[in-house]
């Protein structure tokens, strides 16, 4: 049997004495991102559901539906599914699977690992608006060619602006979730089913409809920016009351919670 | 060695001082010391719950201490620059996800810690995992063979202190050993290992020194030699009276032992002569069996038998 120092050179003294670094542990993130059966099956369903959306809208769609704006929002609606729970699970294996215990003993400055899986998180957002507006563009193109419609550029910047914003707010509300709960399926069950109750409350009882639901109901809050208007600043300020939250008090708890809990 | 972590003269590579762990009213650690020296392997020794891994979670700064100090080469863990490369660490090698192949885990390790992906390779080859083996998934692992992969995952970033924790456990005896000449090749290159066991015999075969943790306390230490050294003598001969007198006569306090045996706090040789001076022919004189270490684990371990001592087994 051979020894270990002799055969493979490992670490430099240079890697020895150096932190590790950020881009090194986002490489790591997005690795475990998409290395594992659930991640690459949550990605092959957003790429999936992008291309069926688009065969579907071609063959049947009416012509008035077949612009570029209409099909960029329909190809959004899986990607806005799946994405937070792509964000959950990135967070939640660590105690789920127990990866935690290697995942901190290799960087045991707690906070620089949750910037990390963040970081990633925003970037699968944005590789997943890219992926519709390229799926929309595929598909705007095709309609020019084989539809009497044409193509139909009617997405306005801030129509696709608003869409993009929607996208990162459902995956920092998974993050934020998936931070706070510590598990997958608690957490995923959570992330869908307490804001649908919360939304079904707010219309049955008259004194939250009146006074808590444009400022507490998250969704309700997001109506606004499913438009290709801009929104006002009133309803940007119900945004930022409902986002602080569904969005920002579980974050910041589930950081708080991070860092001082025991990794088993 | 450029790049290593030093350490002051003389002291222990891992030092633990007043170490403590609360949880509620329950003392998991109970104010424990030691140090591990480099060039030997430390056993930590102790029944389920003693409070070893706990320990080691907190060397490792995973779980925080509720007082004391651990620190590792004369730093705390979370203040050492990429610390994989310092410290091989492996506190459960069931602890991975189901779903990676274990050349994906080393593979994520490599690239964490900065290291040329042949180590992975190599890692695997030296765990002996077989380059199909290192492609499974590890839900179709054995316990032995995510043992070993966690053992490849720890010397990955070639560190020069290892923490492990029950690593023998699931190892077959072929793997037991192989692990004892890995171990012990690590330390006589100067490297530093603690590792826990519940089994004594596992502990006996690996480990140089030793720590004996029951209930939160570090009941015993020293060198496998000294703690494994037989207090007494098993003495027999053909006319067991003759021997009884015999040894009273010198001064010997003896019981009966076994088939027509005594067995007396006396050394061999004190027996032997007493027996010579008296004409006594002896048929047996050994260093008595049932070392003093064996005992007192055995006590440790029914002590904290729930379902022996039910009444006492509310902590």
């Amino acid at each position: 049997m051979t020894t270990v120092t002799d055969t493979t050179p490992a670490a430099t003294d240079d890697i020895r004495q150096r932190s590790v670094p950020m881009s090194r542990l986002a490489l790591v993130e997005l690795r475990k991102m998409v290395d594992t059966r659930a991640g690459f099956w949550l990605f092959a369903a957003m790429g999936i559901g992008v291309l069926i959306i688009m065969v579907a809208m071609l063959i049947w769609a009416d012509d008035g539906a077949m612009g570029f704006g209409n099909m960029f929002g329909l190809m959004n609606i899986p990607t806005a599914f799946l994405l937070p729970v792509l964000a959950i699970l990135l967070v939640t294996s660590e105690w789920s699977q127990r990866t935690g215990l290697v995942t901190f003993a290799l960087e045991p400055r707690r906070s620089r690992v949750v910037v990390a899986k963040l970081a990633v998180s925003l970037v699968a957002a944005v590789a997943a608006v890219a992926f519709a507006t390229a799926g929309a563009t595929v598909g705007t193109l095709l309609a020019g060619v084989f539809r009497d419609s044409g193509a139909q550029w009617d997405m306005t910047w801030v129509g696709f602006g608003n869409s993009a914003l929607l996208q990162f707010l459902a995956l920092l509300q998974g993050f934020a979730f998936g931070m706070l709960i510590m598990n997958s399926a608690a957490a995923i069950v959570l992330y869908f089913v307490l804001p649908t109750i919360w939304s079904i409350v707010s219309q049955v009882v008259p004194w939250i409809q009146a006074n808590l639901q444009q400022w507490a109901d998250f969704s309700f809050t997001q109506m606004p920016f499913q438009s290709g208007e801009a929104a006002t600043g009133q309803e940007w300020a119900h945004l930022a009351v409902a986002g602080s939250v569904w969005l920002v008090l579980p974050l910041v708890l589930g950081i708080w919670r991070l860092l001082r809990s025991e990794v088993k | 060695m450029r790049g290593r972590l030093c350490v002051r003269e003389g002291g222990g590579m891992i030092t633990v001082e007043g170490l403590s762990k609360f949880y509620g009213g329950y003392r998991a650690v109970n104010d424990i010391s030691f140090e591990c020296r480099p060039g030997a392997v430390t056993g930590f020794l102790g029944p389920n719950g003693a409070g070893k891994s706990t320990t080691m979670r907190i060397i490792a700064g995973l779980t925080p201490p509720s007082a004391g100090d651990a620190r590792v080469a004369g730093q705390h863990y979370r203040d050492i620059p990429n610390p994989g490369t310092q410290v091989g660490v492996l506190l459960d090698a069931s602890a991975q996800h189901d779903g990676r192949t274990g050349r994906e885990v080393l593979a994520l390790g490599a690239l964490a810690m900065g290291l040329p992906t042949e180590r992975v390779e190599a890692m695997l080859e030296l765990v002996s995992l077989t380059p199909s083996e290192g492609k499974r998934r590890i839900r179709n692992y054995s316990l032995g063979m995510r043992q070993r992969l966690g053992i490849a995952h720890a010397l990955l970033g070639d560190p020069q202190i290892l923490i492990l924790d029950e690593p023998a456990n699931g190892l077959d005896p072929a793997g037991i050993y192989w692990m004892r000449r890995l171990l012990r090749e690590y330390a006589d290159r100067g490297g530093t290992v603690l590792l826990s066991s519940h089994l004594l015999h596992e502990v006996e075969v690996i480990a140089d020194e030793l720590l004996v943790i029951g209930q939160g306390k570090i009941v015993a230490r020293g060198t496998k030699a000294e703690l494994l050294r037989t207090a007494g003598t098993f003495v027999r001969a053909l006319e067991p009276d003759a021997l009884a007198s015999a040894l009273s006569r010198a001064g010997i306090q003896a019981a009966p032992s076994g088939d027509a045996g005594m067995s007396t706090n006396a050394s061999p040789e004190d027996v032997g002569r007493a027996a010579a001076a008296a004409g006594v022919a002896l048929v047996e004189l050994r260093p008595a069996d049932g070392a003093g270490l064996e005992e007192m684990f055995l006590e440790l371990t029914t002590d904290t038998q729930r379902d022996l001592t039910p009444e006492g087994a509310s902590a």
